[in-house]
């Protein structure tokens, strides 16, 4: 898994790509605390993710929530057609906003 | 059935990942489905290694798997701890974000994928878990 990060005016892209589940889950969820701690919100770019497990699922949730707490947000965009499903069952479709493209993404903020 | 032994650790995942996802795309499933039988896998085989195990590195996990008439079989085997398949709740989403737990998170993920989900405990031949999908 390789993590790129770009810096916007409001908000941060993040860039994953490869597999995120127990064994690289613990890297993406360092990675979004350092951006937290910034305080800006971030818009995750999932276009090259291949694979994403609960525990990733969950430090999507566990990012949205101390975004929230910093009166921020985690946005997704790009997230593949395959992945969809998982991402409804484990409740991220009711908790994080989805778009289909980065310009309207990075927008939002 | 073909079968293959992993140490349980988490790096192994995306290799018991893949060798099940090529039997899925041999028993004719379309690429969401593969992806869903490939997930299924991971929460059980994650599952065992944090669980059934207690951590990375103190057993392995025997991933045997093949097509059927209709779909595909999954049959995993550990020797770690028991537990009560039925005392895990599904997570529940009709919560505020805050209060959002994930325990539970895998086995709902599977129960929800497989058509089957099957666990069998033996203190003396190891866990069995048989998981089957439909096409």
């Amino acid at each position: 898994m390789e993590i790129s990060t770009t810096a916007y005016n409001r908000c941060n892209l993040v860039k994953v790509s490869g597999r995120i589940d127990s064994n690289t889950a613990p890297d993406l969820e360092k990675a979004f605390n350092e951006l937290i701690e910034g305080g800006d919100g971030i818009v995750f770019d999932m276009a090259e993710v291949e694979f994403i497990s609960s525990r990733g699922l969950w430090v999507l949730l566990e990012t949205q929530k101390a975004c929230k707490k910093k009166k921020s947000k985690l946005v997704l965009v790009n997230v593949a057609e395959d992945m969809m499903e998982s991402l409804d069952l484990a409740g991220v479709k009711h908790f994080i906003e989805i778009y289909t493209d980065v310009t309207a993404a990075v927008g939002s903020f | 059935m073909p079968t293959r032994k992993f140490p349980g650790q988490y790096e192994n995942l995306a290799k018991i990942g893949e060798f099940v996802s090529e039997i899925a795309k041999e028993a004719g499933f379309d690429s969401a489905q593969v992806y869903s039988v490939q997930l299924a896998v991971d929460e059980a085989c994650t599952n065992i290694i944090e669980h059934g195990y207690g951590g990375e590195g103190r057993g392995d996990i025997l991933c045997s798997c093949d097509t059927t008439d209709d779909g595909i079989i999954i049959v995993i085997k550990d020797w770690g701890q028991q537990f009560e398949p039925d005392e895990i709740a599904d997570p529940n989403f009709e919560v505020p974000l805050e209060e959002l737990q994930s325990r539970g998170a895998g086995m709902f993920l599977m129960k929800k994928i497989m058509d089957e989900v099957k666990y069998k405990f033996d203190k003396f031949k190891g866990n069995t878990l048989t998981m089957k999908k439909r096409k």
